[in-house]
This record gives structure tokens, sequence and C-alpha cells, in this order.
């Protein structure tokens, strides 16, 4: 049954990335724009170069700190819930739980909604408030871990294998890749919550975004820079880097630390060992197929599009419920992020 | 079963050898019996549970999962097994986590017809990693790089006792090992070894600087060949005829054309190698018939298995362990002077009246089966282990080459920042052309040496591994020290050096100053033609 032809569609898709027509807007887009609106601060939806920028504050904030306040020709905050009308659409930021400010879009014009999700999950997050459901006629989800052998376990069974480790080998740092953006805080503020109250020490990429997460009222605990500590202080600490530092000259400094990983491609052991670890923590910041499904049939769209990720699996599981449900070919997105890009800093 | 499947995840992913024993002793000082006992069996290989085939699986987890979900996650994952511990879609348990010792015993208990219905029950209570580990138990494929040896050490270390003391009633018990446990934990006294056929732990030598030979007296020792085979033990007692190799394990069932031969009630040490036509073949003969559990008689025929015995640790229901080398020697020739069996024979001693002469003898070896002279002394009694001063093994000089290094792939653990794998290549006519790998033989500075090197010198990359500049004039030459050269169809180059190591790094030399191939097939057809 196709829409009535005099209705324009109210999202199209272009080559910078999924384009609202009748706002003129861009979401997430991967090359420089006019206007564009951001979901959230990783690298490969946040970019630099933007005529206009709307986001939540805390995503603009990541934005400064990355990139520099000049990143984009203006921005204009949009704190979750408040709704703000462009042309002919009325847009609205949800929190979508994956970082801190990530945020899902909704798209209200001619008694149409649709929800871009962004990057999403719903397991419990210390540093950010949950996604929240909005039913809709066109989901637009991410399917990162769309395949339904990924299944993450709470993070508090990780945490206690981490801890297991750490009592097997006391005498030895624990040195965990964590992404820099969102991976690393959680973990930290995790941490915190089962009782860890010792100081975590971090690589020098680390620094900026965990400051700027204390500044926006999350709390850290004791962190400390990595190059501060003398080798008295490493016998058994706790070492957070970005993933691209595992096996680094960098890591030298720690001796033989156990090396652990935090990502959602640990539960594949294949992917496990080419990381070369030897605590893979099954950790994701994304949502896992559970999660994924579950999200959907609970919103219940009409119209699903499946973009970056495994999109085949979860289009054909989505069909067979009698979704509309179509992959989505976004280019320049990047899976979970366990080295490339962003994670490169001085040490 | 979780503590079980947390062990096994952690012994996947620990590459030393002392996390691995750290992982084990305290999955054993936590695990109560008979779980751990299971877990022991299961890795050491002495549990055989193969209760199911990969296809029962499959057939499982199709009556729960979509076809097309499940072919794409296969295809994705790549293992069937982990493909169904991951995939399998819990129903809310009612029940708790079955314990390792319950898998074992209702498995073991269960008729055929019932394995399915339990399986299935059991994958529903347990999570992912604890269905990885239910699947790899009852398919047979743990792989957790944990050998039987490293198993019965772990042990050790958590009774204070020696190893020896473990090998020495290994044999002789069965999971779950109850008695075992008590007898470490101090609650109960040494299980007796009352199995018939059992396994005695082996006498190690150490090497030999020369240096030393100025401090030992000639006349204390007597020497023989060092034979380039493998070392086992020959143990026929109340009709059990069984063969061992020096780390306790079991091989009896890969030469079961030596069994005939084993007409005697006691224990033989010796030497495992192919001899034909009364010649001893080199150890790459010996190859082709290790890991065969079910050899063709084909291959018997070909590759005859051989005894070179040079010890006896119990003969005629008498332990001779405690008796000096002088009187076991006696008594191994009496009784070969007398049986003349066949596959048996008798590792000749070699006479020497100074260290002189017996230094010419070892540059002067008979053939390609032997390796070096060992010096034993006279009035040793045979001790388990390694213990200093008794036996010493004098092994020929390496052979040596220069080579070129081609690639270099990051280390694990310790080393995982250090470019530590080396590929290395000599001459051919169309440039250079691989011919080994060496991990290790290098200081800790020159490991540092090298890194630099390949990280300022890196023009390729391959996933993990890096290609290093290798021209004629630029590149690293480093000379390695082998053991031995055979033929491999496996290798480009058709030959496989034993042992390879880096001796030294030749920054005074340009690659175009490396050996060539043709100088390694010379010294292959020299070592096959006996010249060693």
């Amino acid at each position: 049954m196709p829409p009535p032809s005099a209705t324009p569609p109210l999202l199209v898709q272009r080559p910078a990335g999924l384009y609202v027509p009748a706002a003129d807007l861009h979401i997430d887009p991967v090359r420089p724009v006019e206007r564009a609106v951001i979901t959230h601060g990783h690298g490969d939806h946040a970019r630099p170069g933007h005529g206009a920028v709307l986001a939540t504050p805390e995503t603009l904030a990541i934005m400064a700190v990355r990139y520099g306040p000049d990143h984009a020709g203006a921005t204009q905050p949009l704190p979750y819930g408040r709704s703000l009308d462009l042309g002919a659409v009325r847009l609205r930021l949800v929190p979508a739980g994956h970082v801190i400010g990530s945020a899902q879009i909704v798209l209200d014009s001619g008694g149409m909604r649709a929800v871009v999700s962004g990057d999403y999950k719903r397991a419990p997050d210390p540093t950010t408030p949950p996604f929240e459901p909005v039913p809709c006629d066109l989901f637009v989800t991410e399917a990162t871990f769309g395949l339904p052998v990924f299944r993450h376990p709470p993070i508090g069974h990780e945490l206690a294998r981490l801890a297991a480790s750490r009592a097997a080998f006391p005498d030895r740092p624990h040195l965990i890749g964590a992404y820099a953006l969102g991976k690393a805080q959680r973990l930290i503020a995790s941490l915190r919550e089962s009782g860890e109250a010792g100081p975590i020490y971090l690589h020098g990429a680390l620094e900026r975004l965990c400051a700027l997460y204390t500044e926006l009222g999350v709390e850290l605990g004791p962190l400390r820079p990595l190059r501060e500590a003398g080798a008295a202080d490493l016998a058994g600490a706790l070492v957070l880097a970005p993933p691209s530092a595992l096996g680094d000259r960098w890591q030298r400094r720690l001796g033989d630390p156990v090396t652990g990983l935090a990502s959602g491609w640990m539960r594949v052991r294949a992917r496990a060992r080419q990381r070369n670890v030897e605590l893979p923590l099954v950790i994701s910041d994304h949502a896992d197929w559970d999660e994924l499904t579950a999200t959907i049939a609970e919103i219940a769209p009409a119209r699903l599009w499946v973009t970056h990720g495994q999109e085949e699996a979860l289009v054909h599981w989505a069909r067979g419920l009698g979704i509309d449900a179509e992959p989505l070919s976004l280019q320049g997105y990047t899976d979970e992020g366990d080295g490339a890009g962003e994670t490169e800093a001085p040490a | 079963m979780s503590p079980f499947a947390d062990l096994l995840e952690a012994l996947a992913f620990e590459p030393q050898r002392l996390g691995k024993l750290r992982h084990l002793t305290r999955y054993l000082s936590r695990t109560p019996d008979p779980d751990r006992g299971y877990a022991l069996g299961a890795l050491a290989g002495t549990l055989d549970l193969a209760a199911a085939k990969p296809a029962l699986l499959r057939r499982l987890v199709e009556t729960r999962v979509d076809p097309v979900l499940f072919a794409l996650s296969y295809d994705y994952v790549g293992d069937l097994a982990e493909t169904v511990a991951l995939i399998w879609p819990s129903r809310p348990p009612t029940e708790d986590p079955p314990r390792l010792g319950e898998v074992v015993e209702m498995l073991a208990s269960a008729h055929r017809t019932s394995v399915p219905g339990l399986l299935e029950a059991m994958l529903d209570r347990l999570d992912a990693s604890g269905r990885l580990a239910l699947v790899k138990l009852i398919t047979g494929g743990l792989r957790v790089g944990l050998s039987a040896r490293l198993a019965r050490t772990a042990l050790a270390e958590y009774g204070a006792v020696p190893v020896e003391a473990i090998e020495e009633v290994w044999h002789g018990l069965d999971p779950p090992y109850t008695e075992l446990f008590a007898w470490l934990e101090g609650r109960a006294p040494p299980p007796r070894a009352e199995g018939r056929g059992l396994f005695r732990p082996v006498m190690l030598a150490h090497p030999l600087e020369e240096a030393e030979l100025s401090h030992l007296d000639p006349a204390a020792f007597a020497a023989e060949w060092k034979w380039d085979g493998i070392r086992v033990q020959a143990v026929a007692e109340g009709g059990r005829r069984r063969l061992y190799a020096r780390s306790g394990d079991e091989i009896t069932a890969g030469f079961p054309d030596l069994l005939p031969a084993l007409d005697f009630e006691g224990a033989l040490d010796g030497e495992l190698v192919i001899a034909s036509g009364g010649t001893v073949r080199p150890f790459a003969d010996l190859q082709s018939r290790l890991n065969r559990k079910a050899p063709a008689p084909a291959l018997m025929e070909r590759l005859p298995a051989a005894i070179i015995a040079y010890d006896a640790l119990s003969l005629e229901g008498e332990d001779l362990r405690a008796r000096s080398f002088a009187e076991r020697r006696a008594r191994l020739e009496t009784w070969h002077a007398a049986r003349a069996p066949d596959r048996i024979t008798l590792s000749p001693l070699l006479p020497f009246a100074s260290w002189e002469e017996l230094a010419a003898r070892r540059a002067e070896p008979p053939g390609p089966a032997v390796e070096g002279v060992m010096l034993k002394r006279r009035d040793s009694p045979y001790l388990a282990g390694r213990v200093k001063g008794h036996w010493w093994k004098w092994k020929r000089d390496p052979f040596t080459i220069d080579a070129v290094l081609l690639y270099a792939q990051r280390g694990h653990g310790k080393r995982s920042s250090f470019y530590s794998d080396y590929t290395f290549g000599v001459w051919a006519d169309d440039g250079l052309v691989p011919v080994g790998k060496a991990y290790f033989g290098f200081s800790d500075a020159e490991l540092k040496e090298i890194d630099r090197f390949v990280r300022a010198h890196t023009v390729g990359r391959f996933g993990p591994v890096r290609e290093v500049t290798h021209t004629e004039e630029e590149g690293l030459v480093l000379e390695i020290a082998f053991e031995g050269l055979q033929r491999s169809a496996r290798h480009r180059s058709g030959i496989a050096m034993r042992f390879p190591r880096v001796a030294r790094l030749r920054w005074d030399k340009r690659p175009a100053q490396a050996d060539r191939l043709a100088t390694l097939e010379a010294l292959l057809a020299a070592i096959e033609a006996g010249g060693g």
C-alpha cells in the first residue's frame, strides 16, 4: 500500500547520509553539509566542518573537545525531550542509551513519525539515561551486533571475570583496552558501582574525555595519568587505554601486564584471538541481538530500515514478523571501534 | 559447570605456561570433588566422553533456530560448536546450572538414545560459556593448549610434591581422581601404584658445557651415542605391554609392531627409532609415524619401529632403580644376550680413555640418527627428573647458515609489543625463498634491536605480519643455528629445519652475502648420506 504520492517522504538516503528534505537537514553526515543533526559524539557519526550542527549539549561538548570550539559554523544545543519546529517537521531528541548525550532523532510530519536510533543499547549504563522506545511508523535501527550469536552478558558478569583475573595475578598490572569515548567511562563508572575505590590509571588518549564526563557530572572516582605512575604503583594496577595502544610500544612500561579488551566482538573466539589478548571482556555499548529484536518488537514500526552492521539477519527476522524491512547501505560508518580512527593519540 | 567453563576460557587465551599453571592450580584448590577430577581428566585426555557427534548438535539447534539465522551465524563464527553454544536460545531456566560432575556422570551412564534429550536439557540450564564447555567436552575437542604433562605439573604444584611422584601413580588412577586429591591435601596416604604396566618417571640429562669436562673424571663415566629418536619406556608386566613417551603419555597404540618384542617382565628405558636393514633411519622417518593412533600395515612395513635399549628399571619383577648404572647395564646385557629379542638392540658403550678421545668420536658419528654422545656416571642410581651431576648430554655442534629476515610478527604475553617471530630466507635462482621460522635464541637487547629494525623497515603489512626490506643491499642478516634438515612438501623451499633459532645478528653482512638454497640442499644430501 504505497503512501499518497502527494506526500514527499520524510526521510531519504543521500550520499552524505540520511536526509530530511522538508527540513533540509542531514543526519550524521559523513561529509561536510550545510545543516546537520548529530546523534552522538563517536567520530564516524560526529564529523567536523558542517555549516550548522544541532545536537544534545553533551554531544556538542564532546565535539568541541575533540575538534575544537570552531568545528562547525554554528551550533545549537537541544536537550532531550525539547521540540524544535523546522519547516513542516517537528524534531525531538530522545535518549538512546549508547554514550553520554547520545540521542535518537524523532521526526514528526503530517501525521507520520520516523525515528532514527543512531547507535543504542538497552543494558544499564551509569553514564547515560536509558534508551526510550518511541512508537513510530518508520524506525531506522543500527545492526552492529545483528546476529543471534551476539548476546552480551550482564556487565557485572564480565567485571567479575576481571576481578578473578586480578585475584589470580595480583602482581601484574591489568591493561584493558576500551574505546576512548563511552566505553572507558562506562567501564570506570561500573567498576565504581561494584566497589572499586582505588586509583585507575589512564592512557593519555583517555584523559580529556574522562575529564569532560566528570564536568558533565558523571562520578568516575580517582583517575591518574599513567605517565605519573611509579613502578611501585603499577603492581596489580588497573590501566585503561584505547584498543590501538594494546601491543604497541607504549605498553612496555607496564612490564608483563595481563591484557584485556572490552568489546562486543570478544564474544566470538576467533575475533578475540585476533586481538591477541588474554582477557576478552564482552562489554558493548551497542544493542545485542536480544536487545535489537526486543526493541523492534516493542516499537512495532510498520517499516524498518536496518543500517551499519549485520543487516541481513535482522531484516530476515523482521520480515518474518510481517514488518516491511529493508537494509540501508550507508557508507562511512565503522563498527564498534576496537582499533580504528579516533583512538590514536599521543600517550 | 561454570567454574570449569571459566577455566577453559582462561586457558584458551593464556599464552604463558606459568599463567596456565596458575589458572589450573587455582581451579583445583577452589573446586570440590568430583568436579575438579573430571576437569583434570578432560584436560589431560583421560576422560573419554565423546558422547555426541557435531551432526547431533546441528540437529538439536535446528529444532530451535531459524535455518537462515543459523546459516548466517555459522558463516560468521566459523566453528560449529561455538555457533551452537552462542546461538542456543535458552528457555527460562527452571533448574540451576548442572555441575561438571553431574554432566559427566549423566552422560556416561546414559543410553545412546537418551543422549539428545539430556543434552538439550543441559544446554537450557547453562549460559553461553557453559554451553561452549559442554559442547567441546562431548565432541572431544577442548583445544586449550594444555598438555597432560602440564596438568600433572599443576597437580604437583598444588600438592607441593615432585611431579615425578605424580607420574609414578598417574597411570594407575582414573577420573575423578578423588584418592589423588585426598593424598595431595594430606588427608590420605599416597595412592598405591597397584595397576600393572605403570610408567616410571624418567631420568634426564643435563646439557654439557665443555668447560665442565676438566672437572669430570673420565673413568667414572660410561659413554653412549645420543640417538635422534624419541625417548621411550617399554613396560611389560603381568601380561600388559605398554609404551610411554618421556612425558608419561602412553603411545602404545601407535606402535603395535613393537609389542611382540616386549617379551620380558619389567621396564626398559631406551630410544624409539625407525630401523631397517640394520641401520637406524633419520628422525624424519620416525616423525611420519608419530601422532598416528592406528598406523596402516603398509606404513609399519615401510618404516618399522625399533627400540635401542640403554637402561633397565626393572627386570624379572625386581625394581633396579636404586642400583648403579653399571649394575643395571650388566643386567640389561645379560637379559639381552639370553633372549636376543627381535627389534630391541642395545645402545653400545663407547670405549674411551680421555675426553679428547671421546671428543674425536663425537666428531665422527656413525650416521644421521646420532646427535652427540651421552655421559652416564657408572655409580649413579636411576633418579627421576633432571638431577645434576649424573647424566650429561654432549650434543654435536649445531649447523649454521646466514639467512635474511623476510617477515616478522608480534609475539604473545610479555612479547606482545615486540616483533619477535621471524621468517627468514636464503637465495634461490629467483630471489629469496623462505626456509624457516625462529622465535628465540636472541637476547632481550637483540630483540629490541630487531624490533626497531622491523618497525623502521616495514615494506608491507598482512594482518599481524610485517614484511621487511630484503634487497641485496638492504636488510637484516641473521645467523641461524639448527639441529638438522629434512625434506618437506609443505615448505616452498622443499626443506624444513629442525629446531632453528637465531644465533647472532649479522649487522656486518649485506643480504647479498647470505647463504644460498643450494648450500642447504648439499647439506641435506650429506645428512641423508650419513655424513651428518
